[in-house]
């Protein structure tokens, strides 16, 4: 059963080594120079510690992890390593690395790298945020608790082999692999910067820092010794920082910019839509995203179930829809469309204002309450934020709406019975890999719903939490469906409780001049937002 | 002179270790956990207390500010939480950037406030006169996004003189220049104009009148040097201003200076960039202060016996 997998995966590498399969109706060209522009700065290219839209899929294509996605498509294919095999059991992970792979400064990737760069990431010293992916590697606690400074379920028998050992099956493992915490960097690079290997990356991956200007920009230049042939396309990448988005807009109308990296301003969006070249300049594709209302079930009236269904029915979602020019869909469950386990026959509650006015006045508030409504204070969340303070208005809810920064709200969130409710725009949950896991422990289950926490619903389920486990521990791929599905039940169950308001699924919006080539799906990546590797000039 | 420069050093060192204490204060009560921003959303309890450890933030507030004090003066800033660098780098790599604009600001506010001053003081209660003083009613009141678009669309877009963003050569300052200038020039003419038309209405000038003294030598040798004093105090004023305020004109023309930067840092809670910006800014205040204390009893005599 295993070694079909093992055969499998090897034929979906070799799918991936042929020039990309999504972009077949189009062959990808060489070369040309291309500059992107983003509004904020990069805060560091360490991908032990970098953990944000923009700099994320940078660090994606300077290293190379043991794992990876086919671009535009959520589907894991070995990268770094050339195979692997499972134990039948699940907790045996051992990978056989490729052959001659080297970094940029010249040296061979061995085992011992990946071992390294993985402690690197959990070891509580680097402060990364990702430490907590990789819970399931035995050893793991004595690490972040500071016993140890090396992962026991992490063994390097020779150098082209490195074999993991878990503490318990774990379902999303190969995911982790691929995640860009798992990253593999030269110890000797990380040692010689001096704590600024953020700033002074080494990788093995499809491109190489040429230059960074702190400020100013980031200069990308391609690897020509990239394991895989005719990978990537571009010659360089230019990333210009500082760039208001309108203006980048202006710039790239008029062909000093080819990827407008923060997408069209709304106020602009229609204009540009409308417009002659509009159509072929804006990408517009659906992403691992829910934005939501947390209901706090530990804040009065939220403790009561059919409060929370109210609230539920009162929003909607169509006008928050609106508010964001169409780039987004309703939505009815906390999984977005794309993920695995999207239950397409759910349909949630439906925007009833009459029903919910019921509801209320069955739980006891015919006359409605009073409550806080917390946003972020960023464009365009307060108006969603007032829109839903309509909304809950006409089913005779007062909210007073707090929009503050974004720290302050996560702070609130994560304070037990301090926000009633939170609008999670421009926080909300976009997945770190395409697993429905990665929808519910933090954000749903019992171990975020604690000071300092995401779940800002304080919810726990205990019921669903030990179907959570169990469905994580189904790590035989032969029961990828039957996995599957057990994560979208308990998902479409939790809205029976109704901790959250599922409010829509954003679509991300990236504008991009004429020349740029590449399907739409590579310039909205569901595992890495613009795929620098994929993306091509047509001369 | 030497005891003036002294005092005002001491003075100095005093407001720094107080715009450091309080803003330690403030930036420390604020109801964001930086440990928890730094973690993720993916982070365990564990992992929160870990960096908060690393971080020194599960010490005393008193404890942290001495070992921030402490650093301060072997000048440690400390290192950015988000990006895991020096401070002190990153506010160096964007100083020139800051300064450049300043300078260009300020000269373009201090000569077209100067002349438009001038002009309207001379010709007071004319139609040029009015003209100066609505204009820089509207340049007092705009809101600088306003004009930067303003100023980029029009110089940029549609005639093409000036790229619309970035940072590097002459071309590219002209348009922030003139922004910060514009907005600033309203200000100083207006005080250019009453402190020139008290100046004309001396009996000093009177006198140079009878003597029979040109009007250009009257105003440019005997008036303007007299009013150009309160000029100096707010040079100084903007010096700091600039250093610190210029967020919203670097965002428009994507100009890499330390507003950008603490913008950033106040949107991660990356408290030791935020307090390295603001003592900057803070230590900017202090020198252009000082400097127009220095200056002006080099202009003015005057003060000098005082």
């Amino acid at each position: 059963m295993f070694k079909s997998w093992l055969r499998m995966t090897t034929m979906a590498t070799v799918v991936a080594l042929a020039p990309l399969s999504v972009m077949a109706q189009d062959a990808p060209k060489q070369g040309g120079d291309i500059i992107v522009t983003y509004k904020d700065d990069i805060a560091t290219l360490d991908p032990a510690i970098g953990y944000d839209w923009v700099n994320w899929s940078m660090i994606k294509s300077l290293y190379s992890r043991l794992m990876d996605y086919e671009p535009g498509t959520p589907k894991l294919v070995p990268s770094l390593a050339e195979s692997f095999t499972v134990s039948d059991d699940g907790l045996t992970y051992t990978f056989k690395l490729r052959k001659g792979v080297k970094f940029s400064n010249g040296r061979e990737v061995v085992a011992s790298d990946v071992k390294y760069s993985i402690e690197r990431a959990v070891n509580p010293k680097t402060q990364g945020p990702g430490a907590g992916f990789f819970g399931a590697i035995k050893g793991f606690e004595d690490v972040t608790g500071g016993k140890s400074e090396t992962l026991a379920g992490i063994e390097t028998p020779d150098a082209g082999t490195v074999v993991f050992t878990l503490s318990r099956p774990d379902a999303t493992f190969l995911h982790v692999l691929a995640i860009n915490f798992a990253s593999v960097v030269p110890k000797e690079a990380v040692e010689a910067a001096g704590g600024d290997f953020g700033k002074k990356p080494v990788g093995s991956g499809t491109f190489i820092l040429k230059d960074w200007t702190i400020g100013q920009k980031l200069v990308f230049e391609r690897n020509k010794d990239y394991f895989v042939k005719d990978v990537p396309h571009v010659d360089s990448f230019t990333v210009e920082v500082g760039q208001e988005p309108l203006v980048a807009l202006l710039r790239l109308q008029k062909g000093e910019v080819d990827i407008a990296g923060d997408g069209i301003p709304p106020a602009k969006f229609l204009e540009i839509k409308n417009s002659a070249d509009g159509p072929k300049m804006i990408v517009d594709g659906e992403q691992l995203h829910t934005g939501y209302i947390t209901l706090n079930t530990k804040v009065k009236p939220f403790d009561n179930v059919k409060v929370r269904q109210a609230v539920n029915m009162a929003i909607n979602k169509d006008r928050v829809t609106r508010i964001l020019n169409g780039r987004a869909t309703p939505a009815n469950q906390p999984l977005p469309p794309l993920m695995p386990g999207y239950d397409k026959s759910f349909t949630g509650y439906t925007y009833d204002v009459a029903k919910a006015k019921a509801l209320l006045a069955e739980a006891g508030f015919a006359d409605g309450f009073e409550t806080t409504l917390y946003s972020t204070n960023t464009d365009p969340q307060p108006r969603i934020a007032q829109a839903i303070q309509q909304d809950l208005a006409a089913v005779g809810i007062k909210a007073e709406v707090r929009a503050l920064a974004q720290a302050n709200v996560i702070s609130a969130g994560g304070t037990e019975g301090e926000a009633p409710m939170i609008w999670s725009g421009g926080m909300a949950w976009i997945a770190d890999f395409p697993d429905p896991s990665n929808f519910y422990g933090p954000i749903l289950g019992c171990s975020g719903a604690v000071a300092g926490g995401w779940n800002w619903s304080w919810y726990c389920n205990k019921d669903l939490d030990a179907r959570a486990v169990a469905a994580d521990s189904m790590s035989d791929p032969a029961k990828g469906a039957e996995r599957t599905a057990a994560w979208g039940e308990i998902f479409t169950d939790i809205m029976a409780d109704a901790p959250w308001v599922p409010v829509i699924n954003e679509r991300r919006v990236v504008a991009k001049s004429l020349r740029m080539g590449g399907a739409d799906n590579v310039y909205i990546d569901p595992t890495r937002v613009i795929n620098y590797d994929a993306i091509y000039v047509n001369q | 002179m030497m005891f003036l420069v002294l005092r005002r050093l001491a003075q100095a060192f005093l407001i720094l270790l107080g715009v450091a204490a309080i803003t330690f204060v403030l930036l420390y009560a604020l109801p964001a956990d930086p440990a928890r921003m730094i973690a993720g959303r993916s982070a365990t309890a564990q992992t929160v207390a870990n960096i908060r450890h690393e971080l020194g933030l599960d010490q005393p507030l008193l404890v942290q500010f001495w070992h921030y004090l402490t650093n301060l003066l072997s000048g440690n800033l400390g290192r950015s939480y988000a990006q895991k660098t020096d401070v002190w780098t990153l506010i160096v790599a964007r100083l020139p950037a800051t300064l450049t604009l300043m300078l260009a600001g300020i000269a373009v506010e201090v000569i077209l406030g100067l002349t438009l001053g001038t002009i309207a003081a001379i010709r007071r209660g004319g139609f040029v006169d009015r003209l100066v003083m609505m204009a820089s009613f509207v340049g007092v009141s705009a809101p600088q996004f306003v004009v930067a678009l303003l100023l980029l669309y029009v110089f940029a877009v549609t005639l093409g003189w000036f790229p619309m963003s970035g940072y590097g050569t002459l071309a590219h300052v002209v348009l922030p220049a003139t922004t910060l200038g514009v907005l600033g020039a309203g200000w100083y003419a207006r005080m250019v104009r009453s402190a020139m038309i008290d100046v004309l209405n001396q009996d000093y000038v009177r006198t140079a009148r009878a003597k029979g003294l040109s009007s250009r030598r009257i105003i440019f040798r005997h008036a303007l040097p007299n009013a150009i004093l309160p000029i100096i105090a707010m040079i100084g004023i903007d010096i700091g201003q600039f250093m610190g305020g210029v967020v919203v004109v670097e965002a428009v023309y994507g100009w890499p200076g330390i507003g950008q930067l603490a913008w950033q840092a106040i949107q991660q809670v990356d408290i030791p960039i935020i307090m390295g910006v603001t003592l900057t800014s803070a230590l900017a205040i202090v020198i252009g202060n000082l400097l127009a204390d220095l200056i002006a009893p080099v202009i003015d005599p005057r003060i000098r016996t005082r």
